[in-house]
């Protein structure tokens, strides 16, 4: 069995209100460096196989069909082998 | 025989609300269409296949399973949507309001994404809709220059294309309304959500899908003092009728 690890990330070019509006915070906060706040999206879960290109087979359908909206976003992922 | 051509031989056409686990507008939509302008509607559930003859679908407003991981997302996936989109494919016509246009959007079936709104506030409130496109079948024969008051309730309504996504909408005349003021100035001022370049509806090159923002099932009741989204759903019967 593999933990699979996605990170989403909304594309630069794609306006990201809720990056803007925390970052409004930190001003508030006091902090002068923060720059380019983002929100993305980190999702986790199991996949129940012990064949590598078939959990990366799965894992890359799932997130380009649903996970992801390749339009705006881009995701990479990790697969971590443990013991189901 | 297309679809379009199957619904201009019947008498009326008949309506399709679908429901989604968390629609809220559909019996908003089913009321208008059935009581107030006495067309024959059905609801059409998320999980059947059948669309039951109909010949318009709609894709009511709400918040579809819960808006989780993106408004729209796994509507998509419910198993009446493969139906939907071969229908849509086939020339039928569909039309998404506000959480039915974010649904169509990520089906496919129109260009583009939605995101939050600018201000990051659910906006709810009347907007003035400027016709942009007055030749679809969705907007021909509404008295020209008119501006639609139409109310927004949504929180993702942010439309955003890329710029070779907007050429072609433009290209394609498929910018059908833009937020503007009550008399068709088109403004940030009266942009309630960041969409971009104040665009509220667009339809699918074909002409046959609109998605749109605002909610003509909500000012279409006299009671409410308010009629302008009917003219939309009898433009769209009198177009296919004629």
């Amino acid at each position: 069995m593999f933990k699979a690890k996605v990170f989403i990330k909304r594309r630069p070019t794609i306006l990201d209100p809720q990056g803007k509006a925390v970052e409004i915070g930190a001003k508030h906060l006091g902090l002068s460096y923060i720059k380019n706040t983002r929100i993305n999206k980190f999702i986790e879960f199991n996949v129940e196989t012990n064949d590598k290109k078939s959990a990366e087979n799965e894992v890359n359908d799932y997130c380009k069909k649903l996970l992801a909206n390749p339009i705006m976003e881009d995701y990479e992922f990790t697969l971590e082998e443990v013991k189901s | 025989m297309s679809a379009r051509e199957a619904v201009k031989n019947s008498s009326s056409p008949k309506f399709g609300v679908v429901v989604f686990p968390g629609s809220n507008c559909d019996y908003d939509a089913f009321y208008v269409l059935r009581k107030l302008l006495n067309y024959e509607v059905a609801f059409l559930w998320h999980k059947d296949t059948d669309l039951q003859h109909c010949d318009v679908i709609i894709l009511p407003g709400g918040f579809s399973y819960g808006d989780y991981l993106r408004t729209g997302a796994i509507a998509r996936f419910s198993p009446i949507m493969n139906e939907v989109i071969k229908f849509a494919d086939n020339g039928g016509y569909v039309m998404g309001i506000c959480n039915g246009f974010q649904i169509l959007l990520e089906a496919g079936l129109l260009p583009g994404v939605m995101v939050r709104n600018e201000s990051l506030n659910f906006v709810c409130k009347e907007v003035y809709l400027n016709i942009e496109n007055e030749q679809t079948d969705f907007t021909k024969g509404i008295e020209s220059k008119k501006k639609l008051k139409i109310p927004v309730a949504h929180g993702d309504g942010n439309y955003f294309a890329d710029e070779n996504t907007l050429k072609e909408l433009h290209d394609n005349k498929q910018v059908v309304f833009k937020y503007s003021s009550k008399d068709g100035k088109i403004s940030k001022e009266f942009n309630p959500n960041g969409s971009i370049e104040n665009i509220a509806g667009i339809v699918n090159k074909n002409g046959n899908v609109l998605g749109m923002m605002p909610h003509p099932e909500r000012s279409s009741d006299p009671v409410l003092n308010k009629t302008d989204g009917r003219l939309i759903f009898k433009a769209l019967v009198n177009n296919i009728l004629n």
